[in-house]
């Protein structure tokens, strides 16, 4: 395994930051030495403290000349070896979106955090919504899986971002931290602890960089200047990046197992919460900075005497289907509380008991 | 000599894609030719790429790391790449209408930044793979699929373009030009800053068929008559230059090289 423990980058102990802030110094700590990005509200806190920490430690910062150059230059230095981020929102995360797809079809790690803000379009930049979780997980075109986090304190913008990276490392797959407008203004106590848990890509001389035979299993990632001679595209490719754009085979192979790789390692990815489950007769399903919010009120309710349950998705994506079913077995209904109009378009929606 | 050159090209690749009398076969083998004259190791060249015929040409041909990436974006994602390692000789290969269309917010932005990337624009003044639309450097007048009764707009004059954004060695020759053409790319390879090379590689198939140039020998020798040095462009009249396509060297190329 290629994981280690590395001490943090900050000295351990208490600090007071936004969410934003501690986004940077969850990279920093994880190993990010390139960040490339564009300025956009509300996300712009993460690419100036980014400028700053990387010129202070000698990784390298570049403000690109929009969002498709920033995740352009985010996917070519992952290739060049580096562990790399972007950060934007609603419509910068819509300008990057071709390009995510080539990250996850050339197994690329790297980090996008999006913190979402109110839209549509422009819509209003510098309120909170929760409106690209669905952009998230299907904007790009064709068969994919990504994985994202969904942090709900200043803590998990940190704590998550570390795990966002180790992620997108050990899947070899663009990883989203995604935030909100809330979560990343907010202030409030964060705790460093005085080592981390880091997971570097793994690497092997000769051996095919996109095929495994095991689905489950990751293939190793070589970097540009190694002699490997690789061959990255976009295109379909066979496992050592050969384009096979006729043969049906080739490309049913490569999209199976990009998305068995993901579907198949749940277990190790899903991470969800959950309070009052037992007895519960409703249960609110949430995530993200909602989150807060409704376990106040699912306490309040639980304190009326009302046989409330809580669950929270601290991984929006893959999707913990299972879990999911399993929970709403012994349960009349589960609420989803979100910042969005929800798939039908007409506001909260209910999941009815299968 | 021909045995020579295996080393740089990728074993087990049978055939470039590239139709019979299309330039970008002689714009491959120049490239590695200068690099073989120069004895640069492969090992340290990147060969970036976008969507197009000319974005083949380093991919998968070369024996080195390539990208070959999504349509326009080569030189944004070349740049994170050399500015993460700038150990990597990083050149881009691609065409006019990637670098300079979908493409032309990133090459005037990295000629701006003077990242040091050698990009090669292999201008076949069409779009060539997807069926001979018009691009921003058809001629005005000229027959596309798209412009039936003739381009009604002016091209692009790429290498003032990049030249005004801040590249610091700007070239244009053609492929029918190739001795001036390899010293030039050589000039890039050994130059530290953002170099820029426009290639004119007539496309036959889709640019020539549509201007009655539909021979190999003839948009060859269209290229050649069309085409004359900068020294030669100084003693012409203004309606005599509009015919002509003037190639040489632009911008301050002595300014900094190994």
């Amino acid at each position: 395994m290629a994981w280690k423990r590395i001490k943090a980058s900050l000295p351990p102990g208490r600090y007071y930051l936004s969410g934003n802030e501690a986004v940077a110094e969850g990279a920093i700590a994880a190993g990010c030495r390139f960040y490339g990005g564009y300025p956009i509200t509300p996300s712009s806190e993460t690419m100036e403290r980014m400028a700053h920490r990387l010129g202070q430690i000698g990784g390298i910062f570049v403000q690109m000349e929009d969002e498709l150059s920033s995740i352009a230059a985010v996917i070519g230095a992952s290739w060049a070896g580096a562990k790399a981020m972007t950060a934007t929102s609603g419509p910068g995360l819509s300008l990057m979106m071709e390009n995510i797809g080539y990250a996850t079809f050339t197994e690329t790690p790297c980090i996008i955090v999006d913190i979402q803000r109110a839209g549509p379009a422009t819509g209003q930049a510098t309120r909170v919504g929760s409106g690209d979780i669905m952009q998230a997980k299907w904007g790009s075109h064709g068969d994919y899986q990504i994985i994202a986090v969904s942090p709900w304190s200043v803590q998990e913008m940190y704590d998550g971002t570390i795990r966002a990276f180790n992620f997108a490392e050990r899947y070899r797959v663009p990883t989203f931290v995604l935030g909100d407008e809330a979560v990343g203004h907010l202030r409030e106590t964060l705790e460093i602890k005085p080592w981390v848990r880091v997971f570097d890509r793994k690497k092997s001389r000769g051996r095919p960089p996109f095929d495994s035979k095991n689905p489950r299993q990751i293939p190793p990632m070589p970097t540009f200047g190694e002699g490997e001679t690789l061959l990255v595209t976009g295109s379909t490719h066979d496992g050592h990046g050969i384009r096979r754009t006729d043969d049906p085979k080739v490309h049913s192979r490569l999209v199976r197992r990009l998305n068995d790789k993901i579907l198949l390692n749940q277990q190790h990815i899903v991470d969800t919460e959950e309070f009052f489950i037992e007895d519960s007769v409703l249960t609110v399903l949430c995530y993200g900075f909602t989150a807060r919010s409704a376990l106040t009120a699912v306490k309040e309710l639980r304190e009326e005497g009302h046989r409330v349950g809580f669950m929270r998705l601290k991984t929006l994506w893959p999707f913990p289907h299972e879990r999911v079913a399993q929970l709403s077995q012994g349960v009349e209904k589960i609420f989803v509380p979100e910042m969005n109009r929800g798939p039908g378009g007409r506001g909260g929606h209910e999941i009815q008991p299968v | 000599m021909v045995r020579a050159m295996e080393q740089y090209l990728r074993s087990g690749i049978p055939s470039t894609p590239f139709c019979p009398g299309c330039g970008h076969g002689i714009l491959l083998g120049l490239v590695l030719r200068s690099i073989h004259a120069l004895g640069i190791d492969m090992r340290e060249m990147l060969f970036v790429s976008g969507i197009g015929c000319a974005a083949w040409i380093p991919s998968p041909h070369f024996n080195a790391d390539t990208l070959h990436t999504t349509h326009g974006r080569a030189i944004a994602f070349a740049t994170g790449a050399k500015l993460y390692n700038p150990k990597l000789r990083v050149m881009v290969i691609s065409g006019d209408g990637d670098l300079s269309s979908i493409g032309g917010n990133h090459l005037i932005h990295a000629a701006r930044r003077d990242i040091d990337l050698k990009v090669i624009c292999a201008n076949n003044m069409i779009y060539g793979m997807t069926g001979g639309q018009v691009a921003p450097t058809t001629p005005q007048g000229f027959t596309t699929s798209t412009t039936p009764l003739g381009n009604p707009e002016r091209p692009f004059d790429l290498c003032k373009l990049v030249e005004a954004a801040g590249g610091r060695y700007v070239a244009r020759y053609s492929v029918t030009q190739p001795l001036a053409l390899m010293e030039s790319i050589k000039k890039s390879l050994s130059f530290k800053g953002f170099s820029f090379i426009e290639v004119l590689s007539p496309c036959v198939t889709q640019f020539g068929s549509k201007n009655l140039l539909e021979s190999a020998p003839k948009i060859m020798e269209w290229a050649m008559e069309k085409c004359i040095p900068r020294e030669e462009a100084e003693g012409l009249s203004r309606e005599e230059l509009e015919e002509k396509i003037i190639t040489g060297e632009w911008g301050d190329v002595e300014d900094s090289t190994d």
